[in-house]
């Protein structure tokens, strides 16, 4: 039981100490990405071979009895998820990627023999072809600044110890003990945080909200609902550094007057569940949630609650309902929560990622949050880069970032060298944008003023391969599943939208579609209820902006310029290029080939149902899609 | 900072007097902004989009729930406005079943009205994809939900002014549709027929079940001696159809109607209510004397009836036993009249004329027959009436008016105000003291009783004893006195329930109206037809004393029972839907059905089911078992109830558990116990 802030310190200290006397550790990576491809058994092998070299102890062991050895730790994410599974080692910082379980045995080897490290581990550029031994030297990691994420992959999430040993709960303790509420709720509006979920409200100011409103009860949410396609910033956070996440809803619970909070934590995401409960669990052994924290005579404690993965419960008003157990639909505001939210009382809810900014904000100070970022977006930003960009994984980086270098010196440009052609912003809210928006800073309101937002952080690079037009009908696939349905311009406005775009790569788009969609798009956008259906037709919108020729192409000419919707593709034969060899006539099912052997043969275009059969058949090459 | 308290709307300044959201504002200015889901009555819900403005520096934001701040510049009709609106109503059209011409709703339907309001001429998006099946399954409203827009004014209108719920939203996006629980039909479900979601319904999706012909077919059976009842609402309603004021007294007008559709007679539902009154404040004082089963709740009112069979089994004992009015009256037709005309019960056709969706329901329950004849044949709301009389090309306006025929046809002030919350508890009021004391009450006006408050109370002295009377209209607000009731913070001995808000005039089968002041002129129509009439009480009626020399002896005789009481048993909230826990294909197993409806979920039968399925794994014999949950096997009173291989056994609550299931394992042959 850590009952002042001086048993904290201490407390820090010692185990920093114990931590510190460690030869070496392993961090495996656990995160999700890396589970999927295995790396649990990596772990396994890990820990089978250093008990093999006999000091193998556990991280326990080492506290109590300030024992020396190499330790074998599970941590949170590390982001770089497309080398997966990822073995970092301390206090080296060499980083291993796509490992076995096979390679335990040299890794090991090569670790306490003081061996140089295992070279064909290691990260190699796919360009260059320079090796790389240390984690802070990859491009993908050198130009990043990992605030939020500093301790995923670094730390064992499921040891609060580490957590402590590494200045966690520091803030928390400093707000208690030498902060009114008010200059909490000061010191979030001077470090200009603005909320990592989307919206960008600046976050002080909505603690302050919370703070001056009346009432007995008050609750802090922490909104874990993160379902764009492609998303993975909250997963790795809540999986990574639980304890962050604790220890700044403690920190707003202090600033806004609540006793009680939730985490709204989707139920797909099985580990960020089972870490937060494990985190908040010894938090309240510890006493740092519970009842006279720190002895401060501060309460606090949190639940969990699982939502059952519904998109529109990342709305506020939506996911209150949820809690509540209503069915997930947004209410009209205001009230806005601050006034009237959970069960009707003054509710503060923020982001997964918003709370994990705030004990750095509170430890180095305002200045020190807005050194990074731009004037009016301040600080990191996670990211998910995905796509067909090479290094695909999590990345933090300062707002104000250009896109070009997230992609090129972070991402390492797009896959087998295809050129680039736009990238969708926040997902299914937000919008494309192209070449010439390459060199835009990634800040909240540049974004906005180009169609596209931050959102909560999804990159997706597409190349010239990718149908715009495509992209769009993905998208609006998803917001149509997705809409509660409650409001009529988002329930019957995306079906239609969805429609209509069905048509086109379908190629039964009509010349009249373009306004329809257009019109529609516009009148989504004003009149629906809640933030999901006024950003449902973004990627419409930034498409008929960016890319109206390669709709118009679609619907007027009945062609998809990047050659990816099956329907419109067409084939023929170039006569230069075709022997006469009647191969694709054989394959074809429905008889649409026809000729004299030794002369070149045509393609029925009536006939033909776009299987591309005839394409791979043709040994010369003379069949042409598009 | 703008000092002034005003805001500047369509570039008029205009003053605020407290006015909660922009619609409610511009209404006041003469500006009807079109809505779907906004109700003053019903929560806030904005989802219908239709009542946007635009809002200088926030763009575009719904006035039904956006308060009017001073400074405000606020556009009712600008060209992102008007895009919205009429892309919300292209939007609707497109995936509504658009019959209108063969609709129920047709020519009184919001969406049909808005769309011509708008000059929508052109649908730029594809049919409805999906026909779902239309659910007529019940006795009073029918469901279309192809013709459903989701403006949840029945969800909320069900669940926040009725209390009951019974509809809900399921499924997501386009998908969406308003449903019962698992998709039921409103028969299968705890529906009290009260049709307040049709009243509110802006389309065709929920409609009263019309039953025009076979009130045509019955009129033009030579074979049929056709009989009309009217009831007391009607009279101040059925004007609003024809163009006359609401609350203006046409009984005279609806008498001559309904003659020249071809009815043989015409008879007055308030004869009913006088003997209902005679009844019912009979028993009250028996049960004052005996001091017991009280509160006494009134029972006039069916849909009322029909959500305390549901929900509240344990109270069924404290519902006056007398049928309803218009029972009463179709009993003693079929039972005593038509011995007199010499005729039998089965050609005497009853039709009742009434504001109320839930007596149709009423008028089919099985124990209101006479000789396996029906004692009402058939029910027919104000609506329906409206349309027969539509239909004949009569000009309702222009009709001289006519007298209800004899004998029902002469009726009491107290008779009448049955109409309005309140009427029932005022007229037993006017007689109680009187029939108890045999002294004459001279004062006959209740006011504490009248008027629109969700409860009203009033106490009164029965020859010494002090009566405290509650009224309450809306089941919501009966629900939330019940609670009280339960909790022992209220105490009463006469309840008054109506499940409509405002009583019957309020009721679902009236001509269709969202304006509250329509209620409040039907209400004063009443009390003006009761202030009008010679006779002020029903102790004072001369028809009904002379039923009672005739025929009935006396209030509650034996003759008296069989023909104007009746009984009420526990019903089941959902219908046929047992969850299949464990099954087993074994030849020897048990069948074990849990009971998890409302009264034994209550008592604990759903820790029985746990408790249940943790033996069956303990013993082993899981797969010996069919085990299901079911919702109610209509044993409320005795709960939690089991159900084993057919037969019922009562009262398992948790701690009896054990012993139970060790019956359950009994009845598997020794060697199958493995």
């Amino acid at each position: 039981m850590i009952d002042s802030k001086t048993k904290l310190c201490e407390l820090r200290d010692k185990w920093q100490a114990a931590f510190e006397n460690e030869k070496a550790r392993i961090l495996v990576c656990a995160g999700t990405g890396c589970v999927a491809n295995g790396s649990l058994e990596v772990y396994e092998a890990l820990k089978k071979e250093v008990e093999g070299y006999g000091d193998y102890v556990t991280v326990d062991l080492i506290i109590e009895e300030n024992k020396s050895g190499v330790s074998v730790v599970k941590s949170g994410c590390h982001g770089f998820c497309e080398m997966g599974p990822l073995v970092r080692l301390e206090p080296s910082g060499v980083l291993y990627t796509r490992v076995k379980a096979e390679d335990a045995k040299e890794i090991v080897d090569a670790l306490v023999n003081g061996k140089e490290p295992v070279e064909r581990l290691l990260y190699h550029h796919p360009t260059t072809g320079e090796i790389y031994k240390e984690e802070h030297n990859i491009p993908f990691y050198k130009h990043q600044n990992r605030n939020s994420l500093g301790h995923c992959g670094v730390i064992d999430p499921e040891d609060i110890r580490e957590y402590i040993a590494n200045g966690g709960y520091q803030a928390l303790g400093k707000v208690l003990t030498e902060m009114k509420p008010e200059e909490v709720c000061q010191e979030v509006i001077a470090s200009g945080l603005r909320g990592r979920g989307g919206g960008g409200f600046p976050t002080g100011q909505k603690w302050e909200f919370t703070r001056i409103a009346k009432g007995d009860k008050k609750y802090v949410i922490c909104n874990g609902d993160e379902g764009d396609p492609g998303a993975f910033m909250d997963r790795s956070v809540m999986e990574g550094d639980p304890h962050k996440v604790v220890e700044g809803m403690a920190i707003a619970g202090y600033a806004v007057g609540a006793d009680e909070g939730y985490i709204y934590v989707r139920a797909e995401y099985p580990l960020a569940v089972n870490r937060l409960k494990i985190a908040i669990q010894a938090a309240r052994n510890h006493g740092l949630l519970g009842e006279n924290i720190l002895g401060t005579g501060f309460n606090f404690d949190l639940k969990i609650k699982e939502g059952a993965g519904a998109f529109v419960c990342g709305e506020e008003t939506a996911l209150i309902a949820s809690i509540e157990g209503k069915r997930g639909m947004p209410m009209p505001k205001p009230p806005f929560p601050a006034q009237s939210g959970l069960w009707g009382k003054p509710t503060l809810i923020n982001n997964v990622e918003t709370f994990a900014n705030i004990p750095g904000i509170i430890n180095k100070g305002a200045a020190w949050f807005k050194g990074f970022g731009t004037e009016k977006s301040a600080g990191t930003k996670t990211f998910a880069i995905t796509g067909q960009v090479a290094n695909t994984g999590l990345i933090e980086v300062p707002l104000g970032i250009t896109l070009r270098e997230i992609l090129y010196e972070i991402g390492g440009g797009l896959r087998d060298g295809k050129k680039f052609k736009a990238v969708q912003i926040g997902g299914p809210s937000g919008g494309c944008l192209t070449e010439e928006h390459l060199d835009m800073p990634v800040d909240y309101d540049s974004l906005l003023s180009a169609g596209a937002m931050v959102g909560s952080g999804g990159l997706v690079f597409m190349d010239e391969s990718t149908c715009m037009v495509e992209v769009a009908r993905y998208f609006m696939t998803f917001t149509q599943n997705e809409s509660c349905g409650k409001c009529v311009p988002c329930r019957e406005g995306t079906k239609r939208m969805l429609e209509i775009l069905e048509r086109a790569v379908n190629g039964e788009g009509r010349p009249e579609d373009v306004e329809t969609l257009e019109e529609l798009a516009l009148a989504v956008k004003d009149g629906s209820l809640c933030g999901l259906g006024k950003t449902a037709p973004n990627p419409v919108l930034s498409m008929l902006k960016y890319f109206k020729d390669e709709y118009i192409a679609h619907v007027v000419d009945k062609k998809c310029p990047a050659g990816a919707c099956q329907a419109l593709k067409g084939y023929s034969i170039d006569p230069e290029k075709c022997k006469g060899c009647s191969k694709c006539s054989k394959v074809c099912p429905v008889g649409a080939i026809s000729g004299e052997i030794k002369k070149p043969f045509v393609i029925d275009a009536d006939k033909c149902i776009k299987c591309g059969a005839c394409v791979s058949s043709c040994p010369f090459k003379a069949i042409k899609e598009g | 900072m703008n000092a002034k308290n005003t805001v500047i709307i369509d570039h008029k300044e205009v003053e605020l007097n407290g006015e909660k959201n922009i619609l409610e504002l511009t209404r006041k200015l003469g500006i009807d902004i079109p809505t779907f889901c906004y109700h003053s009555e019903l929560s806030l819900y904005g989802a219908c989009r239709m009542c946007v403005v635009e809002v200088e520096g926030r763009g575009i934001v719904a006035s039904c729930s956006t308060p009017p701040t001073p400074g405000m510049k606020i556009l009712t009709n600008s060209p992102r406005v008007q895009r919205v609106r009429k892309t919300v109503l292209e939007l609707l059209l497109a995936n509504h079943d658009r019959e209108c011409t063969t609709c129920e709703k047709n020519g009184n339907c919001k969406l049909q009205e808005l769309a011509n309001r708008f000059g929508i001429k052109r649908i730029r998006f594809g049919e409805r994809d999906v026909k779902l099946p239309i659910d007529d399954s019940g006795t009073s409203i029918v469901r279309d939900p192809n013709k459903c827009i989701l403006c949840g004014d029945c969800v909320r209108m069900c669940a926040e002014v009725q209390g009951i719920g019974i509809l809900d939203f399921s499924n997501r996006g386009a998908k969406v549709v308003v449903t019962p629980a698992f998709n039921k039909n409103f028969s299968e479900v705890e529906c009290v027929n009260c049709g307040q979601c049709s009243a509110v319904c802006p389309t065709g999706a929920l409609v009263v079940k019309s039953e025009t012909e076979k009130a045509w077919a019955a009129i033009h059976d030579p074979e049929k001696f056709v009989v009309a009842q009217v009831a007391p609402a009607v009279r101040v309603a059925l004007g609003e159809e024809f163009g006359l004021p609401a609350g203006e007294i046409v009984t005279g007008k609806v008498v001559a109607a309904l003659k020249r559709l071809g009815f043989d007679k015409v008879f007055d539902t308030c004869i009913g209510a006088d003997l209902t009154i005679m009844e019912e404040t009979t028993e009250f004082i028996e049960r004052l004397q005996k001091g017991e089963k009280l509160p006494q709740f009134t029972s006039c009112c069916p849909a009322w009836i029909k959500y305390a069979e549901h929900n509240e089994p344990e109270l069924l004992k404290n519902l006056s036993s007398c049928r309803s009015p218009q029972q009463m009256f179709g009993s003693l037709v079929k039972k005593y009249w038509a011995k007199e005309l010499g005729k039998d019960p089965k050609d005497i056709y009853v039709i009742s004329i009434m504001p109320c969706t839930a007596k149709k329901f009423e008028a089919a329950r099985p124990e209101f027959t006479t000789e396996g004849a029906p004692d009402v044949d058939l029910v027919l709301t104000t609506q329906e009436l409206a349309r027969m009389i539509r239909e004949t090309g009569l000009l309702f306006d222009q009709l001289d008016i006519e007298s209800f025929d004899t004998p029902f046809g002469f009726t009491t002030g107290a008779g009448v105000i049955f109409g309005a919350t309140g009427g029932v508890s005022e007229a037993v009021l006017r007689a109680a003291h009187e029939l108890v004391t045999g002294e004459a009450v001279e004062e006959v006006n209740f006011e504490a009783v009248r008027g629109f408050a969700g409860l009203k109370e009033a106490t009164v002295e029965i020859n010494g004893t002090k009566i405290k009377v509650a009224v309450v209209h809306g089941l919501g607000n009966a629900k939330k006195l019940l609670q009280d009731l339960k909790a022992g913070k209220a105490d009463y001995q006469i309840i008054e329930v109506m499940a409509c808000p405002g009583g019957c005039i309020g009721g679902a089968g009236q001509p269709i109206s969202t304006d509250p002041e329509v209620k409040k002129e039907r209400a004063r129509g009443i009390y003006n037809a009761d202030k009008l009439s010679q006779l002020r009480k029903s102790q004072d009626n001369p028809i009904v004393a002379k039923f009672y020399e005739k025929w009935l002896q006396k209030p509650n005789s034996h003759e008296a029972h069989e023909a104007l009481h009746t009984n009420y048993s526990p019903r089941g909230r959902i219908l046929g839907e047992d969850i299949q826990l464990l099954s087993s294909r074994r030849k020897h197993k048990v069948d074990v059905a849990v009971c998890v409806g409302t009264c034994c979920y209550l008592k604990g039968s759903y820790d029985t089911l746990k408790r249940f399925m943790e033996k069956a794994e303990e013993e082993g014999i899981k797969h010996r078992l069919n085990l299901h949950a079911t919702f109610c096997l209509e044993g409320c009173e005795t709960g939690p109830s089991v159900r084993i291989n057919g037969e019922v056994v009562s009262g398992v609550t948790p701690d009896k558990a054990d012993q139970v299931f060790a019956e359950i394992v009994e009845k598997l042959p020794e060697n199958h116990r493995d």
